[in-house]
């Protein structure tokens, strides 16, 4: 399973569950868009793609894209999206594209935490934002009592 | 060094950041390529640097850029670099390069197994957190096989947090390294009743996984599972459940029962629509599996069309999609329920979403019986009329033709309407699927003797309007119809009204500009009708219209021998040639249509697709022996097999029939008739092929077809095949009527004891009889065909090596693979301490054996005048001996055999289930409790920290109220400090980093620098906390005492017995020892006892006495000789520290009094 924000042929975010070459991701994630970007809107989110299912849900200027497999759950995967999408909303205050563009690295650690080798890791949201803000925190004191003096080597 | 450090800051703030490097790529939107690759060049500089955060920053720039398509491999190891820094922030950036970037293929991936075990084992659940979530992107079969252990004992962590994360790794573990399956699998099953909510779902996650690739071997789970689904509210976890039930039942029909009754249940109760359709979907599959015609289950498959009928009904474009999906699954085995909803599935041919009337599509080639084929066709012809866009329309095309083909024309009852439909089709603008039309009208008029008449018509009206169908190049692929035309025109001409007027069209100069392979099959039909109208004229005496056929033939064939295609040219001049010549022969009024109708004599019957893989492979024919030797010597040798070869291959169809036994072809022809009879298509009997090719080719064979007179055979221009529909109806009218009159009679002549029909089959629905009596050829297979089709399992499946047989008891060769100076932290729990102990790669067996095998011989030579030789290294000292023999003069459990042979016995895995299992224990000891909180500690110490001591602090709401602002003040002594946050006083307390509602309890770590660990300590402390519930907050205290015991300073480090003989040989080792009576228990358990409680590690076991080791955190090695007698047992120990080792001797003195 993969998951991507798509717009206008822009790649925002990538996640790979399956190892896949890097040759082959390309094509895939190129062929995606193409599909993805031809629907017409009201149609619906699931489209069959090679022996796969694609999911994916438009949120303002954003395609989020789930490929999962024929057996998998579609309306889950939505939920899925959704779920993903408000934990960005809470985490950012009202995310949007520009939020996901200058913080990508931020947007992977909520997902990470959020999903783990494909599958849902927790469906709380709470203790997924919890989980977050104690790494975040974590970083905090780590960058905090380093003044640039103490860098320097002269503190 | 000051400056470079210096130096290093300073161009710090002058790198790009991330967000920099974001806007400059959106400022440069010309040139981005240029300016990507001058920021590359910039991170290359910046990874030069010793500074972490500078490089940490690039590699944060290289993972975004990774993402737009940039090739980062080259920097792999400076991610690795940022990965093992210590500082979180990081690490954290590290990980996230490595798992978006590190795949397979990447070499440097084996470097990091070291540094991830190091996290993994990380005081900081978030270190393990990320280096889980980073190694379940890029685990590799090494990785995966290296850190399986780790991973397995991360499953047992006091934190839910990591048992979660640890859990779901496990399953791209398995995947991996197959082997750690079924070591791991007990565990991950105790998962499954985990406290925390959390770990429980990745479990059911993991266990559902596996289990629908192979579900047999999991069986024995469905109670456990059956009662999560009935208890369980979480609607993502009941849906993997309830898939995994899906997946079970088809091996288990006595679960299917069982489940129907809550899914049913289900469905009724739950308002989340993912839910539902995934219990609709289970439903459907369960009763699938179970055998159909169970008449109870019919109101839970109206239950489910019901509920789809509303999704499908649902304004929600997601929802109609779905609930189509579904219902086509339902069609499979449950036809006439679905059957009832055609309005609404018609309905959504309608749709503005094309994905749904696709959908609806394939729904419909289920849903058509011989009533409503007509209908359904009809109305997805006004559709193809309507449809926009040529990709839909395609679809709506092969699917027409998909509907009415199925299942060998099963339900087409008028032949004639569907030839209409499919010159109808040939109508459609910008097509590419002509060639499908093409080989249906072939089918068609090659199986169905009795429409090729009509057929015939239809393609030289078809041949006639040629120019429309070739005019413009876009129409391409629908020229192809004009293949089967010709083909079908030339083969059966017989049946032509106006042979002249075709094969005028046939040879039009239009003709020249259609592909090369069309115009090649015009001119082998072309002469076929020429070798027909040549035979009508002849017969009719016409001489001089023989000649002008002729004479047109010698016009217009030169045309196609300029063709640049070299079939179409090759054909044609040779055609050309023997035209001339017949028109020489028919110069001196020789007949000769005869003659060149035998040219084509014959009937062609089609074969089966597959019927060449089926032929069988005769006796005695080898299919991989050459049939020549690569080199040969001689050329006249290389000839003779090939010539043998030739020539059976040319016998076997013609002289096989005669050889086969009579009676066996008697039989089988009378089986093909019987199976015939049943089969309302075929009426009459057709003769077997063998038969046709013995007979002569005659048109005797075609048959004479009764066709019902009520349906006009000549249909001017092309056909319209709405009028079908309309004579259809009137046809079955009357044929109702006359089966009434029919049976009627019937009963009358039932009197008389004879039944005309009696071997017409009655079908009560579908009682339609077809409008032409058609006889359907089948596919000619060989005979002896084998009927079973090839496997077609994948043999590169991934989830195959998963298929494992779980219940089966777990063997030592099986256990997980532990790294050897592994300086992971000892593990928590005696179920996990004991195999983490005990297991051993079978490397170092061998080196020990050896090692022994070397030792043995050395003593040997010291000790020749003692006869004994010895059993154990360390036993140079005579006291042992002494005491080791006596012992065993005292044991008679003892096996017999030499000494010699016990000395080389293996070294005992004292996993290996013996005697009584221990009881679980915990390594968690009280601390104090009182009526609000519950206080239990576990001391461990690690190797990496130099001297210090991790207390790990369980904390036990049992009152009703929220305890909050909970503070532990320890006091320190000379000996033991308590590790506080910078800035603190000894004498402030330090929070706990948590708040404990009712019931809860969490785990809080402190760490301990402990000064001299040669004795053991007691350090006093107070938890303070505020006890907040309805009535109002209290302030608390509970004092308590840590006590730090000797052993709680050694960890559990692994030695091999060669290292350890050279520890013992060394001597500057003191000893003591200590003895214990009145013991019981195996010396088994004794064994994991002392390895759970005081963190030693078995070195080698022979019998009852083994060697031990562990070491302190100050690098103390402490080594054991552990003997046991009947009831008692000797504990010897050697140690660089008398004071340590007394102490110790005591604790576990302690310890053993105990047993």
């Amino acid at each position: 399973m993969s998951l991507g924000n798509i717009r206008q042929g822009k790649l925002r975010l990538q996640k790979w569950y399956l190892a896949t070459s890097d040759k082959e991701r390309k094509k895939m994630v190129r062929e995606l868009m193409q599909v993805v970007l031809a629907r017409k809107p009201k149609m619906c989110s699931f489209l069959e793609w090679r022996d796969l299912k694609v999911v994916y849900k438009r949120y303002a200027s954003l395609y989020f894209c789930c490929a999962i497999e024929g057996q998998d759950n579609e309306l889950i995967t939505l939920e899925l999206i959704h779920r993903y999408v408000e934990l960005l909303d809470k985490y950012f205050g009202s995310v949007c594209e520009l939020d996901i563009i200058f913080n990508f690295e931020k947007a992977y650690f909520i997902l990470d935490e959020f999903l783990m080798g494909g599958d849902v890791q927790d469906t709380s949201k709470k203790s997924v934002l919890k989980a977050i803000e104690q790494a975040d925190l974590l970083q905090e004191e780590d960058e905090s009592p380093r003044s640039v003096l103490e860098e320097m080597g002269l503190a | 060094m000051a400056l470079k450090m210096v130096k290093g800051s300073i161009d710090r703030m002058f790198d790009k950041n991330l967000q920099d490097l974001v806007r400059g790529i959106r400022n440069h939107k010309e040139d981005e390529a240029k300016y990507i690759s001058q920021c590359i060049d910039e991170i290359k500089q910046e990874l030069k640097q010793d500074n972490i955060a500078v490089k940490a920053n690039a590699v944060c720039k290289l993972t975004y850029l990774q993402m737009l398509g940039y090739d980062i491999s080259w920097a792999a190891f400076n991610i690795i670099e940022v990965m093992s820094a210590s500082k979180f922030t990081f690490k954290r950036i590290g990980y996230l390069a490595a798992s978006q970037s590190f795949h397979e293929g990447t070499d440097v991936i084996m470097l990091t197994t070291n540094q991830i075990r190091k996290d993994l084992s990380s005081p900081s659940q978030y270190d393990t957190g990320v280096a889980l979530t980073g190694l379940s992107c890029f685990v590799t079969p090494d990785l995966a096989r290296d850190l399986a252990n780790d991973i397995m004992t991360l499953m047992s962590h006091t934190k839910p947090y990591i048992r979660k994360k640890a859990v779901l790794i496990m399953y791209k573990v398995f995947l991996k390294y197959p082997e750690s399956l079924r070591p791991a699998f007990p565990r991950l099953k105790e998962k499954l009743e985990d406290p925390d909510p959390g770990v429980q779902s990745a479990a059911v996650n993991v266990i559902c996984e596996l289990a629908r690739r192979n579900p047999k071997n999991y069986l024995s789970l469905a109670p456990l599972f059956f009662k999560l689904m009935t208890s369980s509210t979480n609607n993502w976890v009941l849906i993997k459940i309830i898939k995994l039930f899906g997946a079970l039942t088809p091996l288990e029909p006595r679960l299917g029962k069982k489940l129907i009754e809550p899914l049913t249940n289900l469905i009724h109760s739950t308002s989340a629509m993912s839910l539902l359709y995934e219990c609709v979907n289970t439903v459907i599959a369960v009763l699938i599996s179970l055998s159909s015609g169970m008449p109870n289950h019919s109101a839970s498959i109206q239950l489910c069309v019901q509920k789809l009928r509303i999704l499908i009904e649902d304004s929600d474009q997601n929802l109609k999609y779905l609930g189509l999906l579904a219902m086509s699954k339902i069609l499979k085995t449950h036809p006439k329920s679905v059957q009832s909803h055609k309005d609404l599935i018609l309905q959504c041919l309608d749709d503005k979403d094309e994905s749904i009337r696709l959908r609806a599509l394939d729904l419909l080639y289920g849903m058509v019986s011989k009533k409503n084929l007509m209908e359904i066709v009809k109305k997805l012809m006004t559709h193809v009329d309507k449809a926009e866009g040529t990709t839909y329309r395609d679809e709506l095309l092969t699917k027409i033709i998909d509907i009415c083909s199925q299942s060998n024309y099963q339900y087409i009852t008028n032949f004639e309407w569907y030839i209409s439909i499919l010159v109808e089709l040939t109508r459609l603008e910008g097509t590419r699927h002509g060639h499908l039309i093409a080989a249906q009208m072939l089918d068609v008029a090659i199986r169905v003797k009795a429409i090729r008449k009509f057929a015939v018509s239809q393609m030289s009206a078809l041949l006639d309007s040629a120019h429309l169908l070739a005019s413009s190049t876009q129409r391409n692929g629908i020229c192809e119809v004009l293949y089967a035309a010709a083909w079908i025109c030339g083969e059966f001409s017989e049946h032509l009204q106006e042979p002249h007027h075709t094969l005028e069209a046939m040879l039009r100069p239009k003709v020249t500009t259609l592909p090369g392979h069309i115009q090649a099959v015009y001119v082998q039909n072309v002469v076929k009708l020429y070798a027909n109208i040549l035979q009508q004229k002849e017969q009719a005496g016409e001489a001089e219209g023989a000649q002008a056929v002729t004479q047109l033939m010698v016009d217009r064939l030169p045309q196609f021998v300029q063709s640049a295609d070299l079939e179409v040219q090759e054909r044609a001049s040779c055609i050309l040639q023997l035209v001339k010549h017949i028109q020489k022969l028919q110069a001196k009024d020789v007949p000769v249509a005869e003659e060149v109708s035998t040219l084509f004599a014959g009937e062609l019957n089609p074969v089966a697709p597959k019927a060449q893989k089926k032929v069988p492979v005769p006796e005695g024919l080898d299919l991989d022996a050459w049939i020549n030797e690569p080199l040969s010597d001689s050329e006249s040798e290389d000839e003779r097999p090939r010539a043998v070869f030739h020539e059976e291959e040319q016998r076997r169809p013609k002289h096989r029939p005669s050889e086969a036994d009579e009676e066996e072809l008697a039989r089988r022809r009378e089986a093909r008739k019987q199976e015939q009879a049943n089969n309302p298509f075929y009426i009459k009997s057709s003769p077997s092929p063998q038969k046709r090719y013995q007979d002569a080719p005659g048109v005797e064979h075609i048959p004479v077809v009764q066709i019902d007179l009520s349906v006009p055979l000549k249909v001017p221009g092309l056909p319209m095949s709405d009028q079908y529909v309309k004579l259809e109806e009137e046809r079955r009218h009357r044929q109702k009527l006359e089966k009434d009159k029919r049976r009627k009679k019937r009963k009358e002549k039932e009197k008389k004891g004879k039944r005309r029909h009696s071997s017409l089959p009655t079908e009560s629905d579908e009682d339609i009889a077809p409008a032409q009596q058609v006889d359907i050829v089948t596919e000619e297979m060989p005979e002896n065909a084998l009927p079973s089709d090839e496997d077609d399992k994948d043999p590169n499946d991934p989830y195959r090596a998963l298929d494992i047989d779980l219940d089966k008891p777990l063997a030592d060769s099986e256990k997980l693979p532990i790294q050897k100076h592994r300086n992971a932290e000892t593990s928590k729990s005696p179920e996990k301490d004991v195999p983490v102990v005990e297991k051993k790669s079978k490397k170092p067996k061998k080196k020990e054996k050896k090692h022994k095998e070397k030792e043995r011989d050395k003593e040997k030579k010291k000790q020749k005048e003692k006869k004994k030789s010895p059993k154990h290294k360390k036993k140079k000292h005579k006291k042992e001996k002494e005491e080791r023999t006596k012992g065993k003069k005292k044991s008679k459990k003892q096996p017999l055999g030499s000494e010699e042979a016990e000395a080389a016995g293996e070294p005992v895995q004292n996993g290996a289930a013996e005697e009584e299992p221990l009881p679980p224990e915990s390594s968690y000891s009280l601390l104090a409790e009182n009526s609000y909180v519950k206080m239990t500690c576990d001391i461990r110490g690690s190797l990496q920290e130099d001297s210090q001591v991790t207390v790990a602090i369980v904390l036990e709401n049992r009152s009703s109220s929220i305890l909050k602002g909970m503070e532990l003040s320890v006091l320190d002594s000379l000996n033991a400090r308590m590790a506080r946050p910078q800035g603190s006083s000894v004498h402030d307390g330090v929070p706990v980093p948590f708040q404990l509602p009712p019931g809860v309890s969490n785990e809080a770590q402190y760490v301990f620098t402990i000064q001299s660990i040669v004795m053991a300590q007691k350090l006093k402390g107070t938890l303070s906390f505020i006890a907040k519930n309805d009535e109002g907050a209290t302030h608390e205290k509970l004092d308590f005492r840590l006590h730090f015991s000797c052993s709680s300073y050694l960890t559990t480090t692994p030695c091999y017995s060669d290292a350890f003989a050279k520890l013992l040989e060394s001597g500057d080792l003191s000893m003591s020892s200590v003895k214990v009576d009145g013991i019981r228990m195996s010396f088994q358990n004794l064994l994991a006892k002392i390895c759970f409680h005081h963190h030693f590690s078995v070195v080698e076991r022979v019998d009852s006495c083994a060697s031990m080791y562990s070491r302190s955190i100050q690098g103390h090695h402490v080594c054991l000789l552990v003997k046991k007698g009947e009831n008692s047992v000797s504990v010897d120990g050697k140690c660089s520290d008398s004071t340590l080792l007394s102490n110790l001797l005591e604790e576990m003195k302690a310890t053993l009094a105990k047993c």
